[in-house]
């Protein structure tokens, strides 16, 4: 399989993850936690280079970690107090791990901003498993997630667990944006999930409809960018953030 | 089957070390139209959420039936991607994990709860879209979709304007009629509800009373239950309740505007 092809692969299953999540970041408004976990790549990524193990196992265990550690301090404290308390935890824990493993500068270039063009063949069976379960995963959980985001005490009378649901949408969210790390970046994973999101919720008025054309727009949205930075040597995440932006603008257009 | 479809007896409630309710008791026939009425911070809230089951507490709560709840108020963004008729959906599974089968008995008790509520023509509107008196109508239909005995709402006219409240409370009264649900609503004003209430369960003080306006709302019978006096005095048709007289320090604070009917 030709190099540009696995690339194109790897965007296209990260995009179809973090767009199926993007949808329930607007339902949940859950924005901000979809700013702070991605950072918590920045510690796996560094945390992996330090002892020796794989990326991927640093991406997805700090991303779990980061998931479970932000659901329990939204039970003690604010929702935004306990997401900027973990933001910051986790960029500290990052910087260490980055400065004790030797690889400072590089590394923080590559984990904030991305380097799909790095990815290999190698990563495309992890990848496809994450871009693949987290949006079945989704699709199961689209009516308990959506009433619990809708009314957490409406879940409760029916026998729900909105608590659990929490937890599972920031296990899922975390998962979707610690693997799009490498192709987009800690900082702008957050574009690649929200402005598609954000866009399928003004163009649709269903919610699995919505997750579905967010799905579809951040894919698309992967591909121009990885076919803009192609013929430009300008980087995938500047498309990829500006892409999202002009996607939820042009969604804006659209009589109410 | 018993002819009541809620029976509460020597009920209390604790929160934050705080005893909120104390020993309350009382029963509430099937179809009937009751309200819940007490100033902010009485325990009205309380007393719905025990009835659900979401609060612990001692004593004994018995519900005949199947309970439909409407909360305070729900914070819908416009932009919100879900439909009036998506959000009554939920109310029959939206607890449950797994793919929702498209079928005609769902769609069906969908349609049937959004025609009881008279809010077939927005059902494919977004829900943030509309206005308060048609959420709290989606609201109502979310609860009524599995078809409950008794129907709480925790203050459901709190937002809404005097034509849209009575709007809601003449709805709720037909469904009482119609459908035989047992009502049990809180509201801090009484006015809107003056007009079709069977029963009052009047909470202050910790304590609760029920009976009918005529029974409650007394000035021996208030005065009993917030222990100090109380006048409950006439004027033009309506009732005052007011805190004051001997023993208050001569201060006369309005607790409730109400009328006899």
């Amino acid at each position: 399989m030709s190099y540009l092809v696995e690339i194109w692969m790897a965007a296209s299953l990260v995009a179809l993850a973090a767009g199926a999540a993007g949808a329930f970041v607007v339902i949940r408004r859950a924005g901000f936690a979809a700013h702070a976990l991605p950072m918590a790549a920045f510690p796996g990524a560094a945390a992996a280079a330090l002892f020796g193990f794989p990326l991927w196992v640093g991406l997805g265990g700090f991303a779990l970690g980061g998931a479970g550690l932000l659901a329990l301090m939204q039970r003690r404290a604010r929702r935004d107090s306990a997401t900027a308390l973990l933001l910051s935890v986790l960029l500290a824990v990052g910087a260490l791990c980055l400065s004790l493993s030797g690889h400072y500068a590089g590394s923080v270039y590559g984990l904030l901003f991305g380097q799909v063009f790095a990815l290999g063949g190698q990563d495309l069976p992890v990848l496809c498993v994450i871009g693949l379960c987290v949006p079945a995963m989704l699709w199961l959980g689209l009516r308990p997630l959506s009433l619990s985001a809708l009314s957490p005490e409406l879940m409760r009378v029916q026998g729900g667990r909105p608590d659990v649901m929490e937890f599972l949408f920031l296990a899922l969210l975390a998962l979707a944006a610690g693997f799009a790390v490498p192709v987009t970046g800690a900082l702008l994973v957050f574009s690649l999930m929200l402005g598609p999101g954000a866009a399928a919720a003004l163009l649709c008025a269903r919610p699995g409809g919505a997750m579905a054309l967010a799905m579809l727009f951040a894919v698309a949205l992967a591909w121009a960018a990885l076919a803009l930075a192609y013929v430009s040597n300008w980087p995938v995440g500047f498309f990829t953030g500006v892409g999202a932006a002009g996607l939820y603008l042009l969604a804006r257009l659209k009589p109410v | 089957m018993s002819g009541l479809a809620l029976e509460v007896s020597e009920l209390s409630v604790a929160q934050g070390g705080r005893e909120v309710l104390r020993h309350i008791g009382f029963g509430l026939p099937r179809g009937a139209f009751c309200g819940l009425i007490g100033s902010n911070g009485a325990g009205k809230t309380t007393l719905l959420r025990a009835i659900l089951g979401l609060l612990p507490a001692q004593g004994r709560i018995q519900v005949n039936g199947l309970v439909g709840y409407v909360p305070q108020k729900i914070q819908l963004e416009p932009d919100l991607p879900v439909r009036a008729q998506d959000f009554v959906a939920l109310g029959l599974d939206g607890h449950k994990f797994g793919f929702a089968l498209p079928g005609a008995k769902r769609a069906a008790a969908v349609e049937a709860a959004l025609r009881a509520v008279e809010a077939e023509g927005f059902a494919r509107q977004r829900v943030g879209r509309l206005s308060g008196g048609q959420q709290q109508r989606v609201l109502i239909a979310h609860a009524l979709v599995r078809a409950p005995d008794l129907l709480l709402l925790d203050e459901p006219l709190a937002n809404l304007d005097i034509k849209a409240a009575a709007e809601i409370v003449a709805l709720l009264k037909r469904l009482c009629r119609e459908r035989g649900v047992t009502v049990l609503l809180s509201a801090h004003d009484m006015n809107p509800l003056l007009p079709v209430m069977d029963r009052i369960l009047y909470v202050a003080g910790g304590k609760a009373i029920c009976g009918t306006v005529r029974e409650v709302v007394r000035t021996e019978v208030l005065s009993a239950l917030y222990g100090h006096h109380i006048d409950v005095i006439g004027v033009h048709g309506r009732i005052l309740v007011v805190a004051g007289g001997e023993g208050h320090d001569h201060r006369h604070d309005l607790v409730h505007v109400t009328a006899i009917p």
